[in-house]
């Protein structure tokens, strides 16, 4: 037999070579030094196995709830529970509020899981550590929301807001507000359904003063709940609007305007579209001048260029005096179509066609070219390739025709799209192409006459 | 509770932040919003106004001590003994002789509270001059044979009050009041002496710990050479079939744990192997254990015994039993001398015995198969082509297939492992606290997440994953009838050994050592385990066997080398001399 340990493999005999081999490689990794950070997090000792087991639940819970595997979530759940009793309080303080997440969410899906179980869950939650009480409260609300059940909703929300316990702290002060806020939400939905009866009733009706009046009451009780809340740094859309539409029902004008300015402009308040989008409506409802208008758009422009209520921005912009804001009309409306989501609007188009011609025709050729400056390498791959052409022609041919104009006049005659147009023989749009031809001729930005 | 007193306190709650506090009546602070107790209590921050706060105190807590709230007196030991009397009966439930707990585990016992001086011997350690509970005459009128179980040890100072003499009810008349003054105060413990346990630090003391108990149930499991290894030892800890989590919760109802009891007899952690090693030859050593009774061929112990068992749970030939046998012959390591436990050697050291058979069986593998991602591929190829050829015959044993099923076998019962241990529930139903006011909280916090744990349990599927498994020594089962899981016991190893003259080759005549040079210096270590540094079929065979034991893979690697060393020692001492040829017989 030959031996086999005589002809151990080459390194075993040739112990130096090894060891230079580890010491002088490249690849230098450090195997223990994992190990020695996991030991200094945890200060030094050994993790126990209570920790790791309970991190290990945690993360199969995690998991199951991914793949929405609710029953085997419950399971793992069974046995997190004892997290609340871990003896590091660090942990044993936050285990409640991971523990309400994750079996909310259990609860929320589970085949076997009902309101009633739910409710059950909510109050024990609500009850271990007092910490987790007021959000605990609002959650349970909204599940019942959910659910429709806006009575029990609105009593679990009035049981919140008259707890008390312990020291008023500002996170907890901001979410009473908020529990107070939704409550009025609540309040601000009964009252619009009343008044929906209301408007439905004559005024002649017997009724009709009782509804009113209980109208009126649910307006004053509303209008304190959400107004401590909105005065707060936030985004509070759904209650800014509400309680905008109850104040502008009862003729309060100035006070309804009071709240969209200063939720549109306080600088505290996180920048917030919405809050634009709510004063100018509000604004065109009570017939404000245009300047104020434009000065309001023009925030919304520099937020969400892309606007649908861009193209009024741009009407606005038009019809001003000031030569300004007829520069800006043209940027606003290349700055539309420079998003994918814009590119088939006909109006955007048409308004880009006719306001372009109108101004090479009003000696601006210089505000053309600016636009176009930043945007010759990539519109005419953008808008108007020769793919672009037959699509848009098939689908929609006032558009097509519309881009071509534009495309005409940016790009000169010789563009695809332009010549593609030109070419299909449309008897309606006949007239209309040969005009558009002209006017490419005569003002096309390419080769501009001097 | 006071509200009007407690106001001079203005500290935040830790729990809560919020400034509102109240007083218990034992004059303690707690949070009015939650009911998280402060340790300061109210005589300290304010004994100038009310200077026989003190006085009322113990007073009350005299009274207290009427009634059964404050439960027996107890010191630490009786603690464990109890813990200690549990294990040994589970080991009896397990199959172990009754020697063993009567006999061995009692014998040690006494000797450990003898040499930690804590009882059968004339000045126990106790400073405070009181008495240990087991008193001198106790163990003079009792010989091994006549011995009362056990727990009469922990219950004698209870029930066997007629035995004590007037003396030492006045001793234990002051201890109350001592108890009672203690209690009162911050420091506390539900034993007596659980304060100045805690405290206890001594040189050359072995101090009893949980982990502790079980090094002491495993010398006695070695002393009678019992069939239950170490790692079996603590799989059965693991699987609840040994009390050691939460065991404090079969104390009887009267002695009560608190404070820093809770330090004492509380874990969050199961054994580890390396750790109750450790422990176990500390012990032995301290307890000044004679050599220990044989290791001989015939014990379970011994490596061509667990070898066999080894070789049967993974599910490999049981041809290659007779390499193994051949490995531990040319290593020496099946001699009584080697095997045998000897704590006043110079060196006390003894055998992982478990650990190092396992070691021969991946020797042997390496010797057969080398293990270098590609040899043991090329030997399948063989064995299947002759398997298909000539399906009459006894089959070759195949590497690939083997790997297969035992790679499949293994993933299934580690991720039930795994997902087992996330589901372990570690809490006791008496949950531990630190002080009397912070008993309500803890209770009141333990009742929450059962009634929590109730709730999800009616959203779990009404069929419950079946119960506690009984306990096994084999974790694999493979039948010759499982059509599903081929078993590999019946194969052959033709395909890899060749004749030569009476005596049989292994074909394969490369080796690779798992460690080409041993640390030279004092230190323990011989060597580190980097699986990416070895072959993938060596870190799925140290994987397997790692799982079965429950121990870390660097753990067998280190094992493997020692055997290696063993084996090859001319190959570590000379390194460039031809070795002799070594043949092998079967």
């Amino acid at each position: 037999m030959s031996d086999f340990s005589e002809e151990l493999k080459g390194p075993v005999t040739d112990d130096e070579q090894v060891e230079t081999s580890v010491l002088s490689g490249a690849g230098m990794h450090f195997p223990w030094l994992q190990t020695y950070i996991e030991t200094v997090a945890i200060g030094g000792k050994r993790k126990k196995d209570f920790a790791q087991t309970t991190s290990a639940c945690l993360s199969f819970i995690q998991e199951a709830l991914l793949k929405h595997q609710w029953q085997q979530a419950a399971e793992y759940m069974h046995s997190y529970f004892q997290t609340l009793e871990d003896s590091d309080s660090y942990k044993r303080q936050a285990a409640p509020e991971i523990i309400w997440k994750l079996g909310s969410e259990i609860l929320f899906y589970h085949p076997k899981s009902n309101v009633e179980t739910f409710n059950t869950f909510a109050d024990r939650m609500k009850n271990i550590g007092i910490m987790n009480y007021l959000k605990i409260s609002l959650q349970h609300a909204l599940y019942l929301l959910h659910h429709g059940m806006l009575e029990d909703a609105k009593r679990k929300l009035s049981e919140a807001e008259t707890w008390r316990h312990g020291e008023k702290t500002s996170s907890r002060e901001i979410l009473i507000n908020l529990i107070q806020a939704y409550k009025g939400l609540l309040q601000y939905y009964t009252w619009s359904k009343k008044k929906r009866e209301l408007s439905k009733l004559d005024k002649d009706d017997y009724a009709y003063s009782a509804v009113a009046q209980d109208v009126f009451n649910h307006s004053w009780k509303t209008s304190v709940n959400i107004s401590a809340l909105i005065k707060i740094p936030g985004v509070w859309d759904p209650f800014v609007k509400s309680y905008v539409e109850m104040l502008e029902f009862y003729g309060d004008r100035d006070g309804a305007q009071e709240v969209l300015t200063n939720y549109a402009y306080d600088e505290k308040f996180p920048s917030n579209p919405n809050a634009h989008i709510y004063l100018y409506n509000f604004l065109k409802r009570q017939k404000a001048p245009r300047s104020k208008l434009i000065s309001v758009l023009k925030i919304l422009y520099q937020i969400v260029p892309s606007h649908k209520l861009m193209l009024e921005f741009h009407t606005l912009l038009r019809k001003s005096e000031k030569e300004e804001h007829h520069k800006l009309g043209l940027e606003v409306l290349f700055g539309v179509l420079d998003f994918a989501g814009c590119t088939k609007n006909i109006t955007a188009w048409k308004y880009l066609a006719k306001y372009v011609k109108k101004t090479l025709m009003g000696n601006h050729l210089v505000w053309v070219q600016e636009e176009w400056k930043s945007r010759k390498n990539w519109w005419p791959s953008f808008h108007f390739s020769y793919f672009w052409a037959k699509s848009d022609w098939k689908e929609d041919t006032a558009l097509a025709c519309e881009k071509a104009f534009v495309a005409g006049l940016l790009l000169g005659k010789g563009c695809r799209y332009f010549r593609y147009i030109l070419k299909q023989d449309h008897q309606i749009l006949g007239k209309k192409i040969k005009r558009m031809k002209r006017s490419v001729k005569k003002y096309s930005i390419v080769n501009p006459r001097l | 509770m006071d509200l009007e007193e407690a106001e001079e306190f203005k500290e935040r709650c830790t729990q809560c932040e919020a400034v509102s506090w109240g007083l218990t009546d034992e004059g303690k602070y707690y949070c009015t919003s939650c009911h998280n107790v402060t340790e300061r209590s109210k005589e300290v921050i304010n004994s100038d106004i009310i200077p026989n706060a003190q006085i009322k105190a113990l007073n009350r807590g005299l009274k207290r001590k009427n009634n059964s709230e404050k439960g027996w007196d107890w010191y630490v030991c009786e603690g464990f003994q109890h813990i200690l009397y549990q294990q040994a009966e589970a080991l009896k439930n397990l199959g172990v002789g009754p020697e063993l707990k009567n006999d061995v585990l009692h014998n040690f016992w006494k000797r450990y509270l003898q040499k930690s001086k804590q009882a059968y011997c004339k000045n126990p350690v106790y400073t405070t001059g009181r008495k240990p509970t087991v008193l001198e005459d106790n163990l003079s009128h009792s010989d091994w044979a006549s011995e009362p179980e056990l727990p009469s040890d922990v219950n004698s100072p209870f029930l066997e009050s007629g035995m004590e003499s007037q003396s030492d009810v006045h001793t234990r008349k002051s201890l109350r009041i001592s108890k009672a003054l203690q209690s009162e105060t911050s420091v506390c413990s539900g034993s007596l002496d659980g304060v100045e346990y805690s405290q206890r630090k001594e040189k050359g003391l072995v101090k009893m710990t949980v982990p502790q108990t079980l090094a002491f149930c495993y010398l006695s499991l070695l002393w009678q050479r019992e069939a239950i290894t170490l790692s079996d030892l603590l799989r059965f800890v693991e699987e609840d079939h040994i009390p050691y989590i939460n065991a404090f919760q079969h104390f009887p109802e009267q002695m009560k744990l608190y404070g820093r009891d809770r330090g004492i007899f509380g874990t969050e952690s199961w054994p580890n192997y390396d750790d109750i090693y450790k422990k176990t030859i500390e012990v032995a050593t301290f307890l000044d254990l004679p050599r220990f009774p044989d290791i001989t061929e015939d014990c379970y112990l011994h490596p061509n015994i667990l070898c066999m068992k080894y070789l049967m749970e993974v599910n490999l030939p049981d041809e290659m039993h007779s390499l193994t046998c051949h490995v531990v012959k040319m290593t020496g390591m099946g001699e009584a001398d080697f095997l045998t436990f000897d704590p006043i050697a110079k060196v006390a050291k003894t055998v992982k015995y478990d650990v190092q058979a396992v070691a021969v069986i991946v020797v042997v593998l390496k010797l057969l198969f080398l293990l270098d991602d590609n040899l043991e591929w090329s030997l399948s190829n063989l064995a299947e082509k002759h398997n298909e050829k000539n399906k009459k015959d006894k089959p070759w044993f195949n590497f690939r297939k083997w790997y297969q099923i035992m790679k499949k076998a293994f993933d299934e019962k580690k991720q039930n492992w795994e997902e087992a241990r996330a589901k372990y529930l570690w809490k006791s139903e008496k949950p531990l606290y630190y002080s009397y006011v912070d008993k309500p909280v803890a209770y009141k916090k333990r009742e929450m997440v059962v009634n929590l744990q109730k709730q999800f349990s009616t959203l779990v599927d009404s069929t419950p994953t079946a119960g506690k498994k009984s306990p096994s020594s084999f974790q694999f089962n493979w039948t010759e009838e499982d059509t599903e899981r081929t078993c590999f016991h019946g194969h052959s190893l033709q395909g890899v050994l060749k004749e030569k003259g009476q005596s049989l080759l292994t074909k394969n005549s490369l080796y690779w050592l798992s460690t080409q040079k041993f640390c030279r210096c004092y230190c323990t270590h011989v060597t580190t385990y980097e699986e990416s540094n070895y072959s993938l079929s060596y870190q799925f065979i140290l994987n397997l066997f790692s799982f079965l034991l429950r121990i870390k893979a660097s753990l067998l690697h280190e094992e493997v080398s020692l055997v290696e060393k063993e084996l090859f020692k001319k190959k570590y001492s000379v390194t460039k001399k031809k070795s002799k040829s070594k043949k092998r017989r079967r």
